[in-house]
């Protein structure tokens, strides 16, 4: 028996695509609230741009050339699980599992150096930002990871293929939110 | 829900990764609108394109579409309703002395310059 958020379908969409959708609504005020304060504090405080001018774009840009490679892997995975092959599914969901896995690897390095540096948290209102801002979006990333490992697992045994699906829109949407937090943190200076 | 080939998605990824240089190599010639339309306006249409032709928005009903517009209304509602008083440090009739202090002395003292 399939579960009830794959065939009810009272407003044209899935039920459980449009918990997803739900889902990234509600992240859509948490992150524009989240990133609209620091898009005033900034504007507010123009000694911001002496402290952001010690991000390092380089690396910043690396992690979204990673991000949107894994975006990639998602929606091929996508397509896979429509033409009903879970191992390929699953095998493109472990891609982007590897994809946010080598974010987080990039991440904690940099931060590492930031934070040796003296940049830490308390070093002023921008690192206050900064390291909230990357830090609530590094937990959405993790939480896309196990969500699909569990997906990847089902996925590889051809069930519930659909939950492929799902799992690449929070995945995208995450990837969303760092485009927008790349050019935030690491380019306005 | 995803209608495209493989192929489609490959090619954009390929857009995607040109305006990613396109953002980091435009803001290095450090001209303010360059920065702007490289940085910002490029981010804008990254967004998009995964938007687009990753989630498949055109695809889904309008009104989920509408939904989410809803979601960044509200945060438009927010920074108009905050931002005058986080951006602002004086105006016509007062000034926030404390945030103007707190400006000057920052940029004469960064806070974590610990080099």
């Amino acid at each position: 028996m399939k579960p009830i958020a794959t065939t009810r379908m009272a407003t044209g969409v899935p039920t459980g695509r449009l918990a997803v959708w739900w889902l990234i609504v509600s992240e859509v005020v948490l992150f524009g609230g989240l990133l609209g304060a620091y898009v005033m504090h900034r504007l507010g405080h123009p000694e911001w741009a002496e402290m952001a001018s010690h991000t390092k774009p380089l690396l910043g840009g690396l992690n979204t050339m990673v991000l949107l490679t894994s975006s990639l892997a998602a929606v091929l995975a996508h397509h896979a699980a429509e033409n009903g092959d879970g191992k390929k599914a699953a095998k493109l969901l472990g891609f982007t599992i590897l994809g946010g896995f080598m974010f987080l690897v990039i991440k904690s390095f940099e931060w590492t150096a930031e934070i040796q540096a003296g940049y830490t948290i308390t070093a002023g209102g921008f690192w206050s930002f900064y390291y909230t801002a990357a830090g609530i979006h590094a937990s959405h990333v993790i939480a896309g990871m196990i969500a699909m490992a569990f997906v990847a697992k089902d996925a590889a045994k051809g069930l519930e293929l659909q939950r492929v699906e799902y799992v690449g829109l929070y995945w995208h949407f995450v990837d969303v939110v760092w485009i927008f937090l790349f050019p935030l943190l690491y380019i306005a200076r | 829900m995803g209608q495209a080939g493989e192929a489609h998605y490959i090619k954009i990824w390929k857009i995607l990764t040109v305006l990613l240089v396109i953002s980091v190599v435009g803001p290095m010639a450090e001209i303010k609108v360059l920065t702007l339309i490289t940085a910002f306006g490029v981010a804008l249409v990254k967004a998009y394109l995964v938007a687009k032709h990753f989630m498949h928005i055109p695809l889904e009903p309008k009104w989920l579409t509408q939904l989410l517009i809803m979601g960044m209304a509200i945060i438009l509602v927010f920074f108009f309703g905050v931002a005058p008083d986080v951006m602002k440090h004086e105006g016509a009739n007062w000034e926030h002395t404390t945030a103007i202090e707190f400006v000057e002395n920052a940029k004469k003292n960064p806070p974590a310059d610990h080099h």
